[in-house]
């Protein structure tokens, strides 16, 4: 078929996605005209949930697809893969308490968790949620998805923000930028609108927990600072729900649900719609129907803000060392808004309130304000978007490893972001040729305390006297917050080369191979695909087939063009079993101009007896 | 392409002034990251794309000097080749040796549980806190004198000289200060870090 070609004269470029990959739920927005707009799935649903699973194909499968096999296959699903996102196995003992993520013997600086009987690595099921959203997208759009905006928590270190980008080109998708979410939430919410004023943006979410304060000047979005826990979230909330509940079914079925992962996401289940429901009523009830026995539990408001104030009050803390970081009082915030699912909860709005003694602002919704926002950042990206732009901070200090384990800091945490410091280093011994650099993030004065990033190794000096050699090392935070390391010798002026070892998270290497892999399995995937595809069309042309053989069309065909269906159907089901969909495809096709003449026939029949049953009155 | 200053007067295109406006700085800061934000160049090339990286990162890091007048001084002493790295907090300033002896004493004595140093330690505070009032107007009037006079001249030279002196005075006493901050209440100092001392 022949297409035509127009030629605009410039290439037009594709849309850019803003993406917010959250720890329970994912959006997908985009810059249509002048707002944004969430993407809506063939069944108008906005939210993909972040839960992946390995389908019965041994394919791997993102959202509400995925959540429904997260009830009925515990051990081939995963949900909350934000909180292993650039950690090692040392930083999650704690969420591994609480979380059944099966994580394999042989993780160390990079977790690999158990789907079924394969293992992925963090970004890897990232990657699955996101090849979902672009997949989503592409629809929408009517085009293909390949460059986007991807939001993390402000919290979020190097490694995390590093995993983050990586599942990203995982997926197939170019991260131009990462955004910090409460950053993203401020433009969503069009507080630009006010030309001059200081906002705070409370960020509750399902895993994370973010405060951010920002000056509004004139389309300028300036991060004063910023503050979290990468830790703290709704998750915790029914946490404790599931707690109660757990005990509960402990005296009254007189078994320990715990164990059970089938029961027990059940049972999260049900705490997170009574939590949901408690936002709204003042008394909700815990209920489960399990293997025949059924339990209820009533939950008040009072009992339930009993229960989580000590979740509330740490969100606090972060909030008051923001405030102090921008040298602000909480008379000085002129708004507060709120985003985040856990932002519903009454208790939630009252303390913020009390805190910041102003009324946040909540009338956009506070699960798509985020990917909203991220969808003007990506306009602003396209140059569609050019009265606003961003400034944001780096939100935690950057520093090296000096004599006797003490961190010397290079970069102040809220520092403006690109932000660059530049060091000098020379060697210890005659004819040294390698200097290592360690790189931590952190508050604390020594490395022990702070997280380490990662080692740099100068290599190939000029081998000459201890002392001498005098190598300028300059560190850069890009847009997106993530390190970039070079070198060069200060006498020559020559690039020095620089070996980058990360503490946590993936190398390069692993990405592409992971990247070569993610391609290979693709195409086998689409093989498989295709071959089950071709047997449902063998299946119902064989049954169809077999029906008309037993119709009076069958008899009025020649003994030829009998034979000749016999043995398009002889071939078909010899090649019924092969992993060639092509071979399938071909045997269908003959024996679907085999049977041609019986098809009229059985049309001619129809007719007639359509004819014959219809009554001229 | 052009090169970029860089030195952080030059890129905001002011003079090499120790006073400085905090509204103009301000206005440039924003015109400038409009012109070279890295999100202004998602689409170009690789070279623009470098460029711009670059360029806001000059920017970021001179904002952040600039706004400062500790940090501005420091910068410009540099600059001048006045460098202040050495003699950073090491010598007590003579006229401060006694205070400083017996504010030892009663840290000491907070420290090992003697709760009646507490109001010498606070009255001590306060005595520190005026002291650094007073540096700041001594590096206001200093700031002046040195804008005033010729670039390069003796007496800016001696201007230079002055201000060293009185930036160095000024961080022993700010150390003093966190150190009976520290030791008044443990928990706040824990939070507040070694942000300062560097």
């Amino acid at each position: 078929m022949g297409t035509f070609q127009i030629d605009f004269g410039e290439e037009r470029k594709s849309t850019i996605v803003g993406i917010d990959l959250g720890t329970t739920n994912s959006l997908v927005a985009y810059m249509d005209l002048t707002s944004p707009r969430i993407v809506e799935d063939a069944d108008g649903q906005k939210i993909v949930p972040s839960v992946v699973s390995l389908d019965e194909y041994e394919t791997l499968i993102a959202g509400e697809q995925a959540r429904e096999m997260l009830m009925t296959h515990p051990e081939r699903s995963i949900y909350s893969v934000k909180r292993l996102m650039g950690r090692g196995v040392a930083d999650v003992q704690e969420e591994l308490k609480l979380f059944p993520f099966r994580i394999a013997e042989d993780s160390d600086a990079v977790i690999k968790v158990k789907l079924g009987s394969r293992t992925f690595t963090p970004p890897e099921i990232s990657a699955v949620v996101l090849r979902q959203l672009k997949a989503n997208a592409e629809i929408a759009l009517q085009q293909p998805v390949t460059e986007a905006v991807i939001t993390v928590p402000a919290y979020f270190n190097d490694a995390q923000r590093q995993a983050t980008k990586d599942a990203g080109r995982l997926a197939g998708l170019d991260v131009l930028r990462l955004v910090n979410e409460p950053t993203a939430a401020s433009l969503a919410y069009g507080l630009d609108k006010r030309k001059e004023g200081v906002i705070a943006v409370y960020d509750f979410g399902g895993g994370t927990f973010d405060i951010s304060i920002l000056r509004l000047h004139d389309g300028i979005f300036e991060v004063l600072a910023t503050h979290g826990d990468t830790h703290l979230g709704g998750d915790d909330i029914d946490n404790l729900l599931l707690r109660i509940a757990l005990e509960d079914l402990q005296t009254e079925w007189g078994e320990d649900l715990s164990t059970d992962s089938e029961g027990v996401q059940r049972l999260r289940r049900a705490v997170i719609d009574a939590k949901q429901e408690l936002s709204f009523v003042p008394t909700a009830a815990i209920q489960l129907t399990y293997r025949g026995k059924t339990y209820q539990r009533q939950i008040d408001r009072a009992l339930f803000e009993r229960l989580i104030a000590p979740v509330v009050e740490r969100t606090l803390e972060p909030c008051r060392a923001c405030l102090a970081d921008a040298h602000l009082t909480p008379e000085q915030i002129d708004e507060v808004v709120l985003v985040g699912g856990s932002t519903r909860i009454p208790l939630v709005r009252a303390a913020v309130e009390r805190l910041f003694k102003a009324k946040p602002h909540t009338d956009l919704n506070p699960d798509e304000v985020v990917a909203l926002g991220a969808a003007v950042q990506a306009g602003i990206l396209s140059g569609d978007v050019e009265d606003k732009l961003l400034l944001d901070v780096t939100p935690l200090s950057l520093g090296i490893e000096t004599m006797g384990g003490v961190v010397s800091k290079l970069i102040h945490r809220n520092s403006t972001i690109p932000a660059s410091a530049t060091e000098s280093f020379t060697t210890a011994v005659d004819g040294q040729r390698n200097v290592l650099i360690h790189v931590v993030q952190g508050e604390r004065e020594m490395v022990r305390d702070c997280r380490s990033l990662a080692r740099f190794e100068l290599k190939d000096i000029q081998p000459m006297p201890a002392g001498l050699a005098r190598i300028e090392v300059r560190f850069l935070i890009d847009a997106n917050g993530i390190l970039n390391v070079t070198a060069r010798d200060a006498r020559t002026g020559q690039e020095q080369t620089v070996e980058v070892k990360p503490s946590y998270g993936l190398n390069e290497e692993q990405v592409e191979a992971m990247i070569r892999e993610s391609f290979e399995r693709a195409e086998e995937d689409m093989r498989e695909r295709q071959v089950r595809e071709a047997r449902v069309e063998a299946d119902n042309i064989l049954a169809a087939t077999e029906k008309a053989q037993r119709n009076e069309a069958w008899q009025a065909l020649s003994p030829e063009e009998r034979n000749d269906i016999e043995a398009a159907k002889l071939k078909l089901q010899s090649v019924y079993h092969g992993n060639d969909h092509r071979a399938i495809n071909e045997q269908i096709e003959a024996l679907n101009k085999a049977t041609m003449a019986l098809a009229e026939n059985m049309m001619n029949t129809a007719v007639r007896g359509a004819l014959k049953g219809t009554k001229v009155e | 392409m052009p090169s970029l200053p860089k030195n952080y007067f030059a890129f905001f295109g002011l003079d090499p002034k120790l006073v400085v406006d905090g509204d103009v700085l301000q206005k440039r800061f924003y015109e400038l990251s409009r012109q070279w934000h890295p999100d202004r160049f998602s689409r170009k090339g690789a070279d623009e794309q470098a460029q711009a990286l670059e360029a806001t990162s000059i920017l970021n890091d001179g904002y952040r000097t600039l706004k400062d007048p500790v940090k501005r001084a420091e910068y410009l002493l540099t600059e001048e080749g006045f460098p202040i790295g050495e003699q950073r907090s090491k010598d007590v300033p003579p006229e401060l040796l006694e205070e400083v002896f017996e504010l030892n004493m009663a840290l000491e004595e907070l420290k090992s549980g003697d709760e009646s140093a507490r109001p010498q330690l606070e009255e001590a505070k306060r005595n520190f806190v005026d002291l650094q009032t007073e540096i700041d107007r001594e590096l206001d009037a200093l700031f002046r004198k040195y804008d005033a006079s010729e670039s390069r001249s003796e007496t800016a030279k001696q201007a230079l000289h002055e201000v060293r002196g009185a930036l160095n005075r000024r961080r022993y006493i700010q150390n003093l200060i966190r150190d009976v901050d520290k030791a008044l209440s443990p928990a706040l100092a824990a939070t507040e870090s070694i942000e300062d001392r560097l």
